[in-house]
C-alpha cells in the first residue's frame, strides 16, 4: 500500500477509535452523586459486612476534605463528581460455570475486544476475569487455579469469602488517604480483582483482567490487590479498552500488590482506553494509583503500554522496604491527537542492597504532551541501595511536546543512583537508510519506534507484546510526514 | 484565619526593618506599587511549594534582621586579583575602598544615580509572582549599573564583593548590565562574610547581552564562621550571536539559595553554566537553573557538581526549556554528586520541558561515592587515603573551577577548596 504526503497522517490520525461501541444492556445503576447514602447504597447492593462500610465511610471523610490535584504537567476540565453515577451493575447475574452460559449480548462484546473463547483457547494458560461495568461476570479457569490453592476472584467475593485476607491487606500499600483519586476509590470502589498466590506456589499462568466502561456517565472505580505469599510468582495481565463516548468518563482504580519475602510479582499493563476525537473530547481520564510493596528478597516488576486516554495521571511505584528487594519498571507511553499523559513511577528505597531500575520511553505525535515524571528516594537506612533510570523522549510532530520531571533524593552515602534522559526526534539518517534499502518511509517509522520501545515490549507476556505492537502501529504509524 | 494571621504577622515583623530602604525603587513608582501588591498578596514559599520543595524560606523570614551601617573595617576579599572593584558593605555601597571602571565607552555607576538602567530595572525580573524577588525589588538599597557600549571590550572585570561584618543584618542589592553590541564584559561577584557575621543577603542581577556580545560572570559564595544566608538570583537575556557564561562556585554558607534565569532570545547563541557546591555541617545549598530557549539555533550547556558531606544537604534543579519555535536547539545538562555521609540529603532533579520536535537534548544526573578503585589505586602508590580522597575531591570539582576564566580568581577557588578540605 502505498501512500502520498499526508494521506496517511490523516488517515491514521483521523482514524476514529476502533472499539468504539456500546453493549445494550439493562443495568442496575445508582442516582449521580455521591453522599453517605450512596456508598451506604454500595455496600448493601455488594452485601458487604460492615467493617467494608465503615472503611468506605472513613475513606469518604478523608476525600471530602481533599483537593483535586493540579501538579501534574495536564490540563483538562476537572469532572464534577456530583456527576457520575458511582454504581452501575448488569442486572443478569446468577452463578456461571462456563462461559457457554454467558449473555449472548456479552459474548459479543468480549468477541469484539478480542478476547473470545476461541481466543482463550489459543491463548491457552489465561485466566480472565472479566469485568463489565465493575462487576465480575465469568471467571475461568477458577477450578484449575484453586487446586493450587490460588485464589483469584473479584473483590466482592474476596470480601464475602476471605474477609481475612482482604481486611489484612487492603488499603496497607495504598492507604485511604493517599491522595484524592485514591481516596474516592476507596469510597466508592464497585469491584475489582483479587488474587492471592499461597506460599511457595508458582502461578502456573498468566492472569488475565480485562476492564471496560460500558454504562455511560458511570464512573468505574476498580480496586486490585495481589498478595504473592512467601516464595511464590504471579505475572498478572491487565488490559483496557472502552468505548466511544461524548462526555469524559473517570476511571480512578487503585492497584495494590503485596510481594512478602522472596516473592515475585509481575504486572503489566497495556492500556488503551478511548482518547477522545480529535480535540479531545469525550476520552477517558485516567487517574490510577498503582503501588507495591516488596519486603525481603521479593520483586515487583511493572510494565505499561499506554496508548490510550484523554488525560493519564498513573505513577505505578514500588516501596522496596525489604532487604534485597528488587523494584523494576518498564514503561512505554504513546500519545497522539490532544493526548496528554503525565505518568512514570516512584521507586522508594528502605531496605538495605535493593535495586531498582527504571526504562521510560515516551512517544509524543499529533498535539499531545508526553510527561515522565519519576521519583527516587533513597532513604537513610537503605545502604548499598541503586538505581538505574533512562527516561527516552521521541517527538513525532512540532506540535508536540515531551517533558522530564525526576526527583532523585539520596539520603545514604553508600547509594549509586544514575538517571540519564534524551529528547530527540526520530533520526532522519536512519529514516533514510531504511529508504535507500527499498522500505517505505511508512515501514521504517514502524521499525524505528518499534526498535525504540523494544526493551519495554520485550518484558511483555507473550499474549500481550502482540497487543501491543499492534496498539504501537496504530496509534503512531505514519504520525511523521 | 488564625494561623493565616500568624503567617501574616510574621511576614510584616520581618519586613518592618526594611521600610526605609526604597532607595531604587522610588524611581519606579509603578515598580514599587507591583512589588508591594506581591508581598501582600504572596504567601511566603513554604516546603509545599515546588520550587521551594527542599528549601525553607522560614529560616529567613522568621529572623529579625535589620539594616546596618557599614563599618570601617578591612574587609575580605580576593586581594591579588586585577579587576575595577565595588564593595559593598552590609549593602551599602563603599565609595573609599571601590575603584570604578574609567574606561571610553564603558560606564561604570551606582544604580540609583543611572536613570537609563533604572528605566530597565524589572524588565526581565519575577517580582510579580516570587515572594523573594519582590522582596528585593521593593527594598533594595542600592546596587550598580554597567553599561559597555558596543564593540568595546571592558579592560579589567568589575569584582563586586558583598561583605557583611555584623549579626542579623540584611543586605539587599541589586545590578543591572548592559553588555551592547559586540562588547564583551566580566564580571566577578563575591558573598563574603566576616568570621562574627550573621547575615541575610539578597541580590538579583539583571543583566542584557546584545546581538554578538559577551559576558562572563563568576559568582563566589563563601562564609566564614558565621552564618550567611544568601538569596542570589541572575536574570541574563541574551541576543543574537551572543555568549553568556556564568560559574557558580558556593564554597560554604549557612543557607544558600541561587536562581539562574537565561532567556535565550536571539539565534545562534551560546549559553554556558558551570557549578560546584560542597556544603558540610548543616549547611544548605540549593541551585535552581532555568534555560529558556526561546529560538532556533542556539546551544546551552550545563554542568554542576557537588559533594556533601556531615549533615548538609545540597539540591539541584535544572530546567531546560525549549519553546515551539525553537528547533534545532542543542541543550545538555549534566548533575553529579558524591554524597559522603548518611545524613547528608541530595536532592536532584533535572527536568527538560521541550515543545519542539527537531531537537537535541539530554540530561544526566549520578550519585555517588567515590570509586574505592581509584582511592586504592593511589593509596597503592604510596598515597596515604586522606591524601587520595582529597586528591580525587579535587579532581572531581576541578573541572568546573577550571572553567574560570580569571587566574587570580581560579587560584583563589582553589586554594579555599584545599584549606576547606584540610579542614
Amino acid at each position: 500500500m502505498a501512500y502520498e504526503g499526508d494521506e496517511l497522517l490523516e488517515e491514521v490520525t483521523g482514524k476514529e477509535y476502533e472499539f468504539g461501541w456500546t453493549t445494550d444492556i439493562e443495568t442496575d445503576k445508582a442516582p449521580p452523586g455521591i453522599n453517605e447514602d450512596i456508598i451506604r447504597l454500595i455496600s448493601s447492593k455488594k452485601n458487604e459486612p460492615e467493617w467494608m462500610l465503615e472503611w468506605r465511610l472513613d475513606a469518604y471523610h478523608k476525600w471530602e476534605a481533599m483537593v483535586e490535584p493540579e501538579w501534574a504537567h495536564i490540563q483538562y476540565e476537572k469532572p464534577d463528581f456530583q456527576a457520575i453515577s458511582y454504581y452501575a451493575a448488569p442486572k443478569q447475574k446468577k452463578q456461571l460455570n462456563s462461559l457457554d452460559e454467558v449473555d449472548p449480548e456479552l459474548r459479543r462484546t468480549m468477541d469484539r475486544l478480542g478476547i473470545s473463547t476461541e481466543e482463550q483457547k489459543r491463548l491457552q494458560g489465561v485466566a480472565v476475569d472479566f469485568v463489565m461495568d465493575s462487576v465480575s461476570v465469568a471467571t475461568s479457569f477458577k477450578e484449575k487455579l484453586a487446586e493450587l490453592g490460588i485464589i483469584f476472584c473479584s473483590m466482592s467475593d474476596a470480601i464475602q469469602e476471605h474477609p481475612e485476607l482482604v481486611k489484612k491487606y487492603i488499603g496497607s500499600v495504598v492507604p485511604k488517604s493517599d491522595n484524592f483519586y485514591a481516596a474516592l476509590n476507596s469510597a466508592v470502589f464497585t469491584d475489582g480483582s483479587f488474587c492471592y498466590i499461597p506460599k511457595g506456589v508458582r502461578c502456573p499462568m498468566e492472569l488475565s483482567t480485562y476492564f471496560r466502561i460500558n454504562e455511560a456517565g458511570t464512573g468505574q472505580f476498580e480496586r486490585t490487590l495481589v498478595i504473592a505469599d512467601e516464595g511464590s510468582y504471579v505475572s498478572y495481565l491487565e488490559g483496557c479498552t472502552a468505548p466511544q463516548r461524548d462526555e469524559n468518563q473517570l476511571h480512578a482504580a487503585v492497584v495494590e500488590l503485596v510481594a512478602l519475602d522472596e516473592a515475585e510479582i509481575k504486572y503489566s499493563t497495556v492500556q488503551n482506553w478511548y482518547p477522545g476525537d480529535e480535540n479531545g473530547k469525550g476520552g477517558v481520564f485516567n487517574f490510577v494509583t498503582k503501588r507495591g510493596i516488596c519486603h525481603r528478597k521479593s520483586k515487583i516488576s511493572w510494565t505499561q503500554v499506554e496508548t490510550g486516554s484523554a488525560v493519564t495521571w498513573k505513577y505505578p511505584s514500588c516501596i522496596l522496604k525489604g532487604d534485597h528487594s528488587i523494584g523494576e519498571f518498564y514503561s512505554v507511553a504513546v500519545t497522539n491527537k490532544v493526548q496528554q499523559a503525565d505518568t512514570g513511577t516512584k521507586m522508594i528505597h528502605i531496605g538495605k542492597n535493593t535495586h531498582s531500575t527504571i526504562i521510560s520511553k515516551g512517544i509524543s505525535a499529533g498535539k499531545s504532551h508526553n510527561s515522565y515524571r519519576g521519583l527516587v528516594q533513597i532513604n537513610k537506612t537503605a545502604d548499598n541501595a541503586r538505581n538505574f533510570s533512562q527516561c527516552d523522549s521521541l517527538l513525532m510532530t512540532d506540535t508536540s511536546g515531551a517533558h522530564t520531571f525526576p526527583y532523585i533524593e539520596v539520603n545514604n552515602s553508600s547509594a549509586k543512583v544514575e538517571h540519564e534522559a534524551t529528547t530527540s526526534k526520530i533520526g532522519e539518517d536512519q529514516i533514510f537508510y531504511c529508504l535507500q534499502r527499498g522500505i517505505d518511509e511508512e515501514k521504517a517509522i514502524s521499525l524505528i519506534v518499534n526498535g525504540y520501545a523494544k526493551e519495554v515490549l520485550n518484558k511483555l507476556p507473550m499474549e500481550f507484546a502482540v497487543e501491543a505492537q499492534k496498539l504501537l502501529a496504530i496509534s503512531l504509524e505514519g504520525s511523521v510526514g | 484565619m488564625e494561623v493565616a494571621n500568624v503567617i501574616d504577622e510574621k511576614k510584616a515583623k520581618f519586613m518592618t526593618p526594611f521600610e526605609g530602604s526604597s532607595a531604587l525603587v522610588d524611581a519606579r513608582p509603578e515598580l514599587k506599587s507591583e512589588a508591594d501588591l506581591a508581598l501582600t498578596e504572596i504567601a511566603v514559599p513554604t516546603t509545599r511549594t515546588e520550587a521551594w520543595k527542599y528549601t525553607r524560606v522560614g529560616k529567613i523570614v522568621n529572623h529579625d534582621w535589620n539594616i546596618s551601617p557599614s563599618t570601617a573595617g578591612d574587609i575580605k576579599e580576593i586581594t591579588n586579583l586585577d579587576a575595577y572593584r565595588a564593595i559593598f558593605v552590609n549593602g551599602i555601597y563603599d565609595a573609599t575602598k571601590s575603584n570604578l571602571p574609567n574606561q571610553a565607552g564603558v560606564t561604570c555607576q551606582l544604580l540609583s544615580e543611572a536613570s537609563d538602567a533604572l528605566q530597565q530595572m524589572g524588565e526581565l525580573s519575577d517580582h510579580n509572582s516570587d515572594w523573594l524577588e519582590a522582596l528585593n525589588m521593593r527594598y533594595a538599597q542600592e546596587g550598580m549599573a554597567l553599561s559597555v557600549e558596543a564593540n568595546t571590550t571592558l579592560d579589567k572585570p568589575l569584582y563586586i564583593v558583598h561583605y557583611t561584618d555584623n549579626t542579623n543584618v540584611a543586605a539587599i542589592n541589586r545590578h543591572l548590565i548592559q553588555v551592547a553590541r559586540g562588547a564583551n564584559a566580566e564580571v566577578i561577584v563575591h558573598y563574603v562574610s566576616n568570621q562574627t557575621a550573621k547575615s541575610f543577603q539578597s541580590c538579583v542581577i539583571e543583566s542584557f547581552v546584545a546581538e554578538n556580545a559577551e559576558l562572563q560572570i563568576d559568582k563566589i559564595q563563601e562564609e566564614m564562621t558565621g552564618e550567611s544566608y544568601i538569596h542570589a538570583t541572575e536574570w541574563t537575556k541574551q541576543a543574537r550571536d551572543s555568549r553568556f557564561n556564568i560559574r557558580t562556585v558556593t564554597l560554604s554558607g549557612q543557607w544558600v539559595r541561587n536562581n539562574l534565569n537565561i532567556r535565550v532570545a536571539g539565534e545562534n547563541c551560546e549559553t554556558h553554566l558551570f557549578g560546584t557546591y560542597m556544603p558540610r555541617a548543616k549547611e544548605h545549598v540549593d541551585n535552581h537553573t532555568m534555560v529558556d530557549h526561546l529560538v532556533p539555533h542556539c546551544e546551552s550547556n550545563e554542568v554542576y557538581k557537588g559533594i556533601v558531606t556531615d549533615k548538609a544537604t545540597a539540591v539541584f534543579n535544572g530546567k531546560v526549556y525549549v519553546r515551539l519555535d525553537a528547533q534545532k536547539t542543542n541543550a545538555f545538562q549534566q548533575n553529579a554528586n558524591i554524597v559522603l555521609s548518611d545524613d547528608a540529603h541530595m536532592y536532584s532533579k533535572p527536568e527538560l520541558e521541550i515543545y519542539a520536535d527537531d531537537v537535541k537534548c539530554s540530561h544526566g544526573s549520578t550519585t555517588g561515592q567515590f570509586d574505592e578503585e581509584a582511592v586504592y589505586y593511589l593509596r597503592a602508590r604510596g598515597i596515604g587515603e586522606a591524601s587520595a580522597r582529597k586528591l580525587l575531591v579535587q579532581a572531581f570539582i576541578k573541572e568546573i573551577v577550571e572553567a574560570i576564566g580569571d587566574d587570580a580568581v581560579r587560584e583563589y577557588c582553589l586554594n579555599r577548596l584545599e584549606e576547606r578540605l584540610d579542614q
